[in-house]
């Protein structure tokens, strides 16, 4: 269980994380979403005690992170999977991370095995590609067995096999009763990871709900219609009340693109009216597409912005 | 992939807890101090300068010993001198102590490490005493190899010393000594710094920079600096013959040590301040 209330930070006159206020359950995959630069990381890392709050609190279990006993059996995170010394043989890290928490040294091979790096645990970090950099992270993550996890972006730099082991991982944590926090700018990812999203956008909580309830709510349907009364269609579904866009260049002088009505009723109308469809396609946009549209307002870097 | 799993975490498993100690985490920072290469050549060169500079050092200005003027004479200190090496070799171990901590930042380890021990100052006092310690260890054991490999090149050219001599014992000892406050001085200095590059141009300017530029001031400014220059004071630890404007012994380590204190309290606040 992670609880933050009223979670500010503020970096000089950069405010990276605004007023955040939410609660991480057990037992679920929480997936954190928003666009880079939107505050996942920062919020991330005042979790786990590396930053101070500007104001508010953050609590694990119900304590402050640095007041953990031994913080590496009740959190396990992943934030940078680069962040380790290079020159260290990948058991030899473990093992630093092991006794700092006083873990036994057979946890550390039980780890390397769940992560499938034993064969390399001898190699240095420096020549680990960023796949088996990540596997590291994971089992370094796992090292104290701990009943709350957070990744960031894990599966950064996976091959397909990869992601899919660490989706399987996570949900099979989550399914031992462990509450798996992971953050991703993929939205297509976290919709078949994730049970619970957690959307932030420019540090603020833009949306908290459970998968499910996303797709339904932002799956948004529009009919793509064919014909050679195209312009006739359209002023039809207009006066029907719907949102009809063309014929006109963008869509083509018989296309006609009509939101606010589903494809049965369209061509119940249209059949109505005697007009002829040569297409009527129900259009479904995607998880994607959702989510940059929820995102839009607020991300950070745009490709072509305004001058600040 | 492996199907492994892991043990549930249910309540016996949160059961079975027990709180990480500050023994545990001296265990991390040992096993991070060997685990790393240069750990092994920044000791080695530690005690290959440290007992062939002074080996090379003690032959040649005791070959010259017998045309030297009669001040020289007086002020002949053979056991100094047998330990001069030690003086360069003191860098290899600043560089190694200063690595020790603001590499940890250059590759972002510091995270990873402060995630797995939020209490930093725990961080900060484990990694100082395992260094200091080691440091001490293998700095005895060079300044006593390079006493008696110095005083072995130096007999028959020159009047040796022999441990039971006056201050001698202290001096020997004494070099292993500021070689581990020196281990703590820089490891303060790599967290304060977090850089590498500027926490090792820093330490080479408190052991070399400065006071060889003191040497070029004149006597009124020159004195007080090498009476009280931290590492200068440290240094009188290490010798039997003081010349004038110099502090006794443990009063000089003391100025040292308390240097280092304040080195290190500074550190320690900002580490436990600072977001990492």
């Amino acid at each position: 269980m992670i609880e933050a209330r009223g979670l500010v930070k503020r970096y000089g006159s950069t405010m990276a994380v605004n007023d955040l206020s939410f609660t991480i359950r057990p037992g679920l995959v929480t997936g954190f979403l928003g666009p880079n630069g939107a505050g996942k990381t920062t919020t991330m890392r005042l979790i786990l005690g590396l930053d101070a709050p500007t104001q508010g609190s953050v609590t694990v279990g119900g304590r402050g992170y640095r007041d953990l006993p031994a913080p590496m059996r009740e959190v396990g995170a992943l934030l940078d999977a680069k962040a380790l010394h290079g020159g260290r043989r990948a058991r030899d890290h473990l093992l630093c991370l092991a006794h700092s928490n006083g873990i036994p040294r057979r946890r550390v091979e039980e780890v390397l095995r769940i992560v499938g790096l034993e064969g390399v645990a001898r190699r240095r970090a420096k020549g680990f590609s960023l796949g088996m950099s990540q596997r590291l992270g994971i089992a370094s993550a796992l090292l104290g067995d701990p009943a709350v996890l957070i990744f960031d972006e894990p599966v950064n730099g996976l091959d397909p096999d990869g992601i899919l082991w660490v989706r399987t991982l996570m949900r099979g944590l989550a399914a031992e009763g462990r509450t798996v926090l992971v953050s991703s700018h993929l939205m297509s990812e976290m919709a078949l990871t994730a049970d619970h999203l957690l959307v932030i956008g420019k540090g603020r909580l833009i949306a908290d709900t459970s998968v499910d309830e996303f797709v339904r709510s932002s799956s948004q349907q529009s009919v793509h219609v064919r014909s050679p009364q195209a312009a006739e269609l359209a002023a039809r579904c207009r006066e029907a009340g719907a949102t009809a866009t063309g014929p006109d260049a963008g869509t083509g002088p018989d296309v006609i693109e009509i939101t606010g009505m589903d494809s049965a009723e369209v061509g119940r109308l249209a059949a109505a009216h005697g007009i002829a469809l040569s297409e009527l396609i129900p259009v479904k946009a995607s998880l994607e597409e959702a989510f940059m549209e929820l995102t839009r307002e607020s991300v950070e870097y745009q490709a072509a912005g305004v001058t600040p | 992939m492996t199907g492994a799993t892991i043990a549930s975490a249910g309540p016996d498993h949160r059961a079975t807890f027990r709180a990480a100690t500050f023994g545990d985490v001296l265990h991390s920072e040992w096993t991070k101090l060997r685990s790393v290469r240069s750990t092994f050549w920044a000791l080695t060169a530690t005690v290959v300068l440290g007992i062939g500079l002074g080996a090379a050092i003690s032959a040649a200005t005791a070959h010259g010993y017998a045309k030297s003027g009669a001040a020289n004479k007086l002020s002949w200190d053979p056991t100094t001198l047998s330990l001069d090496g030690m003086a360069i070799a003191s860098l290899a171990i600043a560089v190694l102590g200063v690595l020790g901590v603001s590499s940890e930042y250059s590759s972002g380890m510091i995270r990873t490490s402060l995630i797995a021990v939020p209490k930093r100052g725990r961080v900060l006092a484990a990694k100082s005493l395992v260094f200091a310690a080691v440091t001490f260890v293998v700095g005895e054991a060079t300044s006593f190899t390079a006493f008696f490999v110095g005083q072995a090149l130096i007999s028959g050219h020159a009047p040796h010393a022999a441990l039971g001599d006056p201050g001698v014992a202290r001096a020997v000892v004494g070099t292993g000594l500021l070689l581990a406050a020196l281990a703590v001085l820089s490891v303060a200095v790599g967290t304060l710094l977090r850089h590498p590059a500027a926490a090792i141009a820093c330490m080479i300017a408190v052991l070399f920079v400065l006071p060889g530029i003191a040497q070029a001031l004149p006597d009124s400014w020159r004195n007080p600096v090498t009476e009280f220059w931290p590492t200068l004071a440290g240094g009188q630890l290490t010798t039997v013959y003081h010349s004038a404007h110099t502090l006794q012994p443990w009063p000089g380590f003391g100025v040292m040590c308390l240097f280092t204190a304040i080195v290190y309290a500074i550190a320690w606040t900002l580490l436990d301040r600072r977001d990492a």
